[in-house]
């Protein structure tokens, strides 16, 4: 008996997003799960009733209906205690829970004997587990629309223009944490064209900071910021001074600061003070990404834009709802991924495996069980040190007269060495020899600046045209066919005629061979 | 004809064989270039047939041979898939071997020409090495045209010990060598000889087995090399300056493309010839500690049809694998519709990709694809961040991050198209088995990294039925 995903409507106030969206529904289906969702659960995220029934859900009318003919309830905010009452026992949960925040809640739904899967809990450090990490996908959606808000709020261009009526400076964007999130603002910002920085405790960020065209603002003190998971942990007070320092500068020459800093299960640091609020200039924005937790800045108003010293402070804490259907469709693939991860079989029944790193660290309540925190998990091999112990292979560059010249010890060496193999055939060679060793030396040189200028593309043709080009050994052959003989020389013809001819039939194989494939190959370059 | 018009032809060919390889430097002169080969190669021929060294009486012989050999040639030319080149040219150079060696012997045996002293050593000396390059370059380029015709397995043979055994067969070739100076009799000459040209050849057929199917680019060209030397030697033991010429051009050529080769795969020659990567027994090279966690994210041709329609650039790596499958085609086909809906598609070719240098610019040739978009690795690496998705068809280790970001890879240092650095890269494959070096791919499991199972060709037809659907 396959098991029925029920979609509810969200009833947090202001939450316009929906656990599922029509097109994933379709591959629930796939996986053998039957679908309903209550009426007017995607309308907020612009998706109609009919798009889900055309995908192959059923409607429902009412929250309790659904609650009632569900086995695997998604959902996108943890549910209310009027939700909870609603869940029959053995259903199982898949939704945003923050288990260390809502202790009541795990309580509670502990209490129903159910299963509950918290999309907050995803293992970030598996790999295997990114593909469901609700969290990112919501991070990047937030840290676009934080600038977006900026610019709205903020009264003037993002990038510099010259116009016939003035110059226009762009937009300077500081960027506090290059988490998912920041680094999903600062993307978004210099896309806009703005002048953007951006900083984080985690030195390794900076080349991902870089390389999205941001600059990276180092704080100039020694300490390694990284907690594991993804996150920052807190820093020292000597560090935090020197901190504090960097973002009073930044704060006096930006026009747009955006924050991002988080410490799991801890407040939100303290990065802007009033004072540089105080010392930015009017007009210019702030917007706190972290004002859920208590806000990056200090006069942030959660949930709510006001204006301190000149300073619009945006301080929205629904920033992914505020784009539903992009953050409904991204949250809704997370949701298929892990439903794939737990239906392996495609028969429609979920399996709740613990021996699976991933699924046993998003379960927090198994059959009416707290399971949360999961235990640590065991990394089969911690690659961070690497990066750290070994300089980067430096590649060397192919193609010629890139590389280096040669140590000179080394030259020396080779031309010493060529210098006594030359004395060795002078002294013992015969003038004629001489002659055609000459020749043959030069020739060599020749051979080596000229092939030098071949370009690769015509390796394959530069071989068979040499190809053919050493079949002037032929000549070797022709002199021995029928040479001119002074009188009285004897020579065994018969034998070396055979040989000759064999020669020469072998070499004009290669002769008319090479040529022509050569000319076949090369007619097929066209611009 | 006379001695000095023979000569002053000679030099006229001379010239037109270093133009020749002058005018492959860039693809539009390279059609005149051949042709200068062509005209070259027909001047020394006559100049040889009339000129003072050949007796009208051997014309109807000469005549018949190079009909016979020039109809096999043409024949084969016209017959050979683009995708055979590599076997066509490693044959071919088994023909100049093998005619080098004949010459040699006809030249031991033809007791016309008399020298005295010094110049007798010499001359002999030259016989010698004449007969050793050639036997070598032909046994072992047979065994290279074996298995790039997977007629006999890609992968290496060691027996066991043979570097001493090659080591004993260099000894017993010096020994031999001796005594065949000091021969007394032209019958005990002759013996040494053959022994001679048997080691020789058992020695090239060593030589090639040992080697993998990944290093074949460097054995093809230089077994290329070898065939010029040969024909050098032979010069040296004609006393004629256009051989050694010759020789000495097409040996520095096969010498310098062995050496980019080598390079580009970050490895000393030395080791390619003495056996290296995939060597079974000894070196297993074992990722243990540096085992890539994760888990491949699989893609259908649908999803790239998507993927490709959607991006501005898009850059295409192609490797061994897409000669296997003949996809060649197909690629075009792809890269003719995206760049007509203003996607600008290029292609990355790295200097070993393949079977033999430039292989895969042939074959794109082949399937008409503009050569002013193939591009070349150093041109085209630093493009790749900017890169919306890059297609790797067929290829390994090429791309491979490892050859950067671990030291203790085997194939650290080599340098790789870095397309891991493009927004998405879509690897096709058939299974995820490793590639010729056995080095696991970090790049399977990078994030930005979707794997397009299947045979490369079939796949390619049904993202090309998706694109235009």
């Amino acid at each position: 008996m396959s098991s029925i995903i029920g979609i509810p409507k969200e009833i947090y106030a202001n939450e316009k997003r929906v656990a599922s969206v029509p097109d994933v529904v379709e591959k629930l289906i796939k996986l053998g799960f039957g679908v309903v969702v209550e009426s007017d659960a995607g309308a907020l995220a612009n998706f109609a009733d009919d798009s889900y029934v055309a995908a192959g859900a059923k409607i429902v009318g009412t929250a309790a209906e659904l609650w009632n003919a569900s086995d695997i309830v998604f959902k996108v905010r943890a549910p209310g205690l009027d939700e909870v009452a609603l869940i029959k026992e053995g259903t199982t949960l898949i939704s945003f829970i923050w288990p260390a925040q809502n202790p009541e809640l795990m309580q509670a739904l502990a209490a129903r004997k159910i299963t509950v899967l918290a999309m907050d809990c995803v293992p970030r450090q598996l790999s295997r587990a990114q593909k469901m990490d609700a969290l990112s996908s919501m991070a990047n959606i937030a840290g676009y629309r934080a600038v977006i808000e900026a610019a709205n709020q903020f009264g003037r261009f993002f990038t510099g223009q010259i116009t016939a009526a003035g110059k226009v400076p762009p937009a300077k964007v500081f960027v506090a944490g290059a988490g998912v999130a920041g680094l999903a603002a600062l993307g978004t910002a210099v896309s806009l064209g703005a002048i953007v920085r951006a900083n984080d405790t985690r030195s390794e960020v900076a080349d991902q900071v870089k390389s999205m065209g941001a600059e990276f603002v180092a704080v100039d003190y020694q300490e390694e910021g990284s907690g594991g998971g993804g996150y920052a942990k807190v820093m020292s007070e000597g560090f935090q001074q020197a901190q504090r320092e960097m973002y009073a500068q930044q704060a006096r020459e930006v026009d747009i600061i955006i924050t991002t800093a988080l410490i799991p299960g801890k407040p939100a640091p303290r990065l802007i003070t009033a004072e540089m609020v105080q010392s930015m200039r009017a007009g210019s924005v702030i917007v706190d990404m972290a004002a859920e937790q208590g806000g990056n800045c200090e006069l942030t108003v959660p949930g709510e834009v006001v204006v301190r010293h000149g300073v619009t402070i945006v301080g929205y804490t629904d920033l992914p709802s505020r784009l539903s259907k992009q953050a409904s469709t991204l949250y809704a693939t997370n949701l298929q991924r892990l439903t794939e991860e737990l239906c392996k079989t495609k028969d429609g029944i979920i399996d709740v495996n613990f021996d699976d790193d991933a699924i046993r660290g998003l379960t927090v309540i198994k059959n009416g069980e707290i399971t949360w925190p999961a235990p640590p998990l065991v990394l089969p091999a911690p690659p961070a040190p690497k990066a750290a112990s070994a300089a980067p292979v430096a590649a060397k560059k192919s193609g010629h007269g890139k590389s280096e010249p040669m140590p000179a010890k080394k030259l020396g060496i080779i031309f010493g060495i060529g210098a006594l193999a030359f004395w060795f055939v002078g002294a013992h060679a015969p003038e004629a020899f001489l002659g055609h060793f000459t020749v043959f030396v030069l020739a060599c040189f020749v051979g080596y600046m000229v092939v030098w200028n071949v370009t690769p593309a015509l390796h394959t043709p530069l071989m068979s045209v040499t190809n053919a080009i050493s079949s002037i050994i032929a000549i070797g052959a022709l002199v021995q066919i029928s040479p001119p003989l002074e009188a009285g020389m004897v020579r065994p013809g018969f034998w070396i005629g055979i040989l000759a001819v064999l020669g020469i039939i072998l070499t004009s194989i290669n002769m008319f061979g090479g040529f022509a494939v050569t000319r076949r190959m090369l007619a097929m370059f066209r611009k | 004809m006379s001695a000095s018009l023979a000569t002053v032809s000679y030099i006229g060919a001379t010239i037109l064989f270093i133009l020749s390889l002058g005018g492959l430097s860039s693809p539009e002169s390279s059609r005149r270039g051949n042709l200068y080969g062509i005209i070259g190669m027909t001047i020394a021929v006559v100049a040889t047939v009339f000129g003072p060294r050949v007796t009208m009486g051997g014309l109807p012989w000469i005549i018949m041979a190079m009909a016979i050999g020039g109809s096999i040639g043409l024949y084969a030319a016209r017959k050979v898939q683009m995708t055979q080149m590599p076997e066509l040219v490693a044959l071919m150079h088994s023909l100049v071997g093998l005619a080098a060696c004949l010459v040699g012997f006809a030249s031991y045996i033809d007791t016309s020409i008399e020298f005295t002293g010094a110049e007798k050593s010499i001359h002999e000396v030259e016989i010698y090495l004449g007969i050793l390059i050639g036997a070598v370059t032909f046994s072992g380029s047979l065994i290279a045209f074996g298995k790039l015709s997977a007629k006999i397995g890609g992968k290496p043979m060691l027996l066991p010990g043979r570097h001493w055994m090659n080591l004993a067969g260099l000894l017993v070739v010096l020994w031999v060598g001796h005594s065949f100076l000091n021969a007394e009799t032209a019958g005990g000459g002759a013996f040494a000889l053959i022994v001679m040209t048997v080691i020789a050849l058992a020695f090239g057929v060593h030589m090639v087995m040992a080697i993998g199917g990944a290093d074949m680019p460097v054995v093809v060209s230089m077994l290329n090399s070898y065939s010029g030397w040969a024909a050098a030697a032979t010069g040296f033991m004609l006393s004629n300056d256009l051989l050694i010429v010759t020789g000495a051009l097409v040996g520095s050529s096969g010498a310098i493309l062995s050496y980019i080769m080598c390079r580009a795969m970050n490895r000393n020659f030395i080791s390619v010839i003495a056996g290296g990567f995939g060597t079974g027994g000894g070196t297993v090279v074992t990722a243990a500690d540096g085992q890539p966690a994760g888990e491949v994210t699989p893609i259908s041709a649908l999803e790239t049809a998507e993927l490709l329609k959607d991006s501005k650039n898009v850059i295409i790596v192609p490797g061994y694998g897409m000669a296997v499958a003949q996809a060649q085609h197909t690629v075009y086909e792809i890269t003719k519709f995206l760049r007509e809906k203003g996607v600008n598609v290029r292609f990355g070719i790295h200097p070993v990709a393949g079977r033999m240098p430039g292989h895969m610019n042939v074959l794109l040739a082949e399937a008409k694809v503009p050569y002013d978009i193939v591009m070349e690795m150093d041109e085209i690496n630093d493009d790749f961040p900017s890169t919306d998705v890059t297609m790797v068809i067929g290829a390994n280790d090429i791309v491979n991050p490892a050859a950067q970001e671990d030291p203790n890879s085997p194939i650290a240092g080599m340098p790789v198209l870095e397309v891991w650095k493009s927004k998405t890269s879509i690897v096709m494959k058939r299974s995820m088995a490793s590639g010729y070096a056995g080095v696991d791919n970090p790049l399977f499991y990078k994030e930005n990294n979707r794997m397009l199972f299947g045979d490369a060709k079939k796949m390619l037809d049904e993202v090309l039925t998706a694109l235009k659907a």
